[in-house]
């Protein structure tokens, strides 16, 4: 973009508009200026290639150890002991199960805290406390929540169980979903707050029927990004739900999981073993990517129509 | 003429000594002024006077700020609406505001208006129906609409959303309608429209509108009231306003040497 504008005929070339700016900016400057953008963009471009090439090396890896391993059985029997043939059938349930019930557990407190810290606590006392503990938590390493769960739940019960893993994956989702939730609501114009509250709607019809209406699509993408967060946590179930060779629907025993089985398969000696951990490493990457490609596909649609 | 019809003017509210303060600046001083019924008053002055605060407190918008407060008088028919026991649910039912930017709801046109309707009212669905075409009717939008009203309502564009969020805001049929900079995200024929519009509801409804936009002032309202500064300067009838202020600085201002 240049400040030119054409030049009336009749006038010298090198003019001074109106205005008594001068009309070109000197050659010497553009050129700079031009310069500095190219560096600026290589630069950008030099650091995309950079993080591409080891998340693309990481997925073709993937892909290559764990396509091969890819069958029904995969999905139709139980983790087989060494030198035998088996699958992930009972890892892959558990998994299921455990994620799909902390989700189910978590998203309602997030969604229900973020709710708070966005729309009546934003000034208080105790919304800075909530969302500065809530901070921490986020950031917290898995296996601290692993072991804390491990000390409420499971020293006191007295062995590993599904329920305790279920714990342990809610307490990483409820961190993500209030954050998502507080900022999707915070990014809602307040002029549409206060229109809703111009018609005489109380608080909370302001809050289920417009706010939260608008900021769906940013908060499904939350949730659904904490699913595909939890889906691959190792620490915390290692602790908890621990895991189990067979197949058990049962909250109150160990249950097996995909991660856990992974990390126990792939450090074994066994070539069948860490056969089946890449096949589970590919199944759980395989999963987590269709989730993030869910989670856009959705907030593209909303925010589109 | 306008002068002369005065014996029938009836006052819907009344500001008596109001002042109101954004924590401790004092943004409105001393205000005394009457809003008459089935009337359009406008409100003008340059940026910061206190006039898109004066329409908030008529609906008590500052309520949601915990840091603002008025005190001193403001009546709605001679009940005092800023005493603590009114409540300001009713009040907004019954004094209705429109937006300076649309803010169409995340829903469809249809609900959009049913929204505040069911807010006050429990109505069956063919009355609902009924409702909802008066209002996009009154607002001038249903000839545009009425074979859409399934489609979410930022699917309209900025001049249409805007007559949604009027026909939003009469749904509820308030006897006050309050307009803050209503045409100034519009393009031209948009405002025309809306103009029109201001100028047919006024035969139901007593309508404030603020302005940046002293044609609008001039061309919409019956009575205008020049702010400076959180003081109202000058109140009266838009014709002596405009052609013949009281007061220096509403000329200064309306003439365009000031402002």
């Amino acid at each position: 973009m240049s400040a030119t504008s054409p030049t009336a005929p009749g006038m010298p070339s090198e003019s001074v508009d109106r205005s008594g700016f001068k009309a070109t900016p000197d050659a010497g400057l553009r050129r700079r200026r031009k310069i500095a953008n190219k560096v600026a963009l290589s630069l950008s471009l030099i650091a995309m290639s950079f993080g591409l090439f080891w998340l693309m090396w990481i997925l073709l890896t993937v892909l290559q150890y764990g396509v091969g391993g890819l069958s029904l059985t995969l999905f139709t029997q139980m983790t087989p002991p060494p030198g035998t043939a088996g699958g992930l059938a009972n890892a892959i349930a558990g998994s299921v199960i455990m994620v799909g019930l902390a989700t189910l557990i978590g998203t309602p407190i997030g969604l229900l805290s973020g709710i708070y810290l966005a729309e009546y606590g934003k000034h208080t006392w105790l919304g800075s406390a909530t969302r500065f503990i809530n901070d921490i938590l986020l950031s917290a390493p898995s296996i601290v929540i692993g072991l804390f769960v491990y000390a409420i739940y499971v020293a006191q019960v007295g062995s590993f169980s599904g329920m305790a893993g279920v714990i342990a994956l809610a307490l990483i989702v409820i961190p993500v979903v209030v954050r998502t939730t507080e900022n999707m609501l915070q990014l809602i114009p307040n002029t549409l707050r206060e229109a809703a509250f111009a018609l005489g709607a109380p608080r909370w019809k302001v809050i289920s029927k417009v706010t939260v209406r608008a900021s769906s699509a940013g908060i499904i993408t939350g949730v659904l990004l904490a699913v595909a967060r939890i889906s691959g946590e190792t620490a915390p179930l290692l602790f908890t739900a621990l895991s189990n060779q067979f197949w058990s629907l049962s909250l109150n025993d160990p249950m097996a999981n995909l991660p856990v089985t992974i990390f126990k398969f792939a450090m074994s000696p066994f070539k069948d073993w860490q056969e089946l951990a890449w096949a589970g490493v590919f199944l759980i990457t395989l999963g987590v990517l269709l989730l993030n490609i869910l989670a856009r596909a959705v907030f593209k649609h909303k925010v589109s129509g | 003429m306008m002068q002369n019809d005065a014996a029938v003017l009836e006052s819907q509210m009344s500001f008596r000594s109001f002042n109101f303060y954004y924590g401790k600046f004092h943004a409105l001083k001393n205000i005394n002024l009457e809003i008459y019924k089935r009337k359009v008053t406008a409100f003008i002055g340059p940026s910061g006077c206190g006039k898109s605060t004066l329409l908030r407190t008529m609906n008590r918008m500052y309520d949601l700020y915990p840091e603002q407060r008025a005190d001193g008088e403001l009546t709605l028919g001679g009940q005092n609406i800023l005493d603590p026991g009114v409540d300001v649910n009713d009040l907004r039912a019954r004094v209705g505001m429109v937006f300076q930017k649309p803010t169409p709801f995340p829903m469809s046109i249809y609900e959009n208006i049913a929204f505040g309707v069911r807010l006050h009212e429990n109505l069956s669905q063919s009355q609902m129906d009924e409702r909802v075409e008066w209002a996009l009717n009154k607002a001038a939008l249903w000839g545009e609409v009425k074979g859409i009203l399934k489609q979410s309502g930022n699917s309209l564009s900025g001049g249409q959303q805007q007559r949604l969020c009027i026909a939003r805001g009469i749904a509820v049929k308030p006897e006050v309608l309050l307009l803050d900079e209503p045409t100034s995200a519009l393009d031209p024929i948009s405002t025309s429209r809306i103009e029109e519009l201001v100028s047919e509801l006024k035969n139901e409804f007593t309508i404030a509108i603020v302005t940046h936009n002293m044609q609008q002032a001039a061309r919409v309202s019956d009575y205008t009231a020049y702010m400076y500064l959180g003081d109202l300067v000058e109140f009266g009838v838009t014709d002596q306003v405009f052609i013949k202020p009281q007061k220096k600085e509403t000329e200064d201002y309306i003439t365009g040497r000031f402002g």
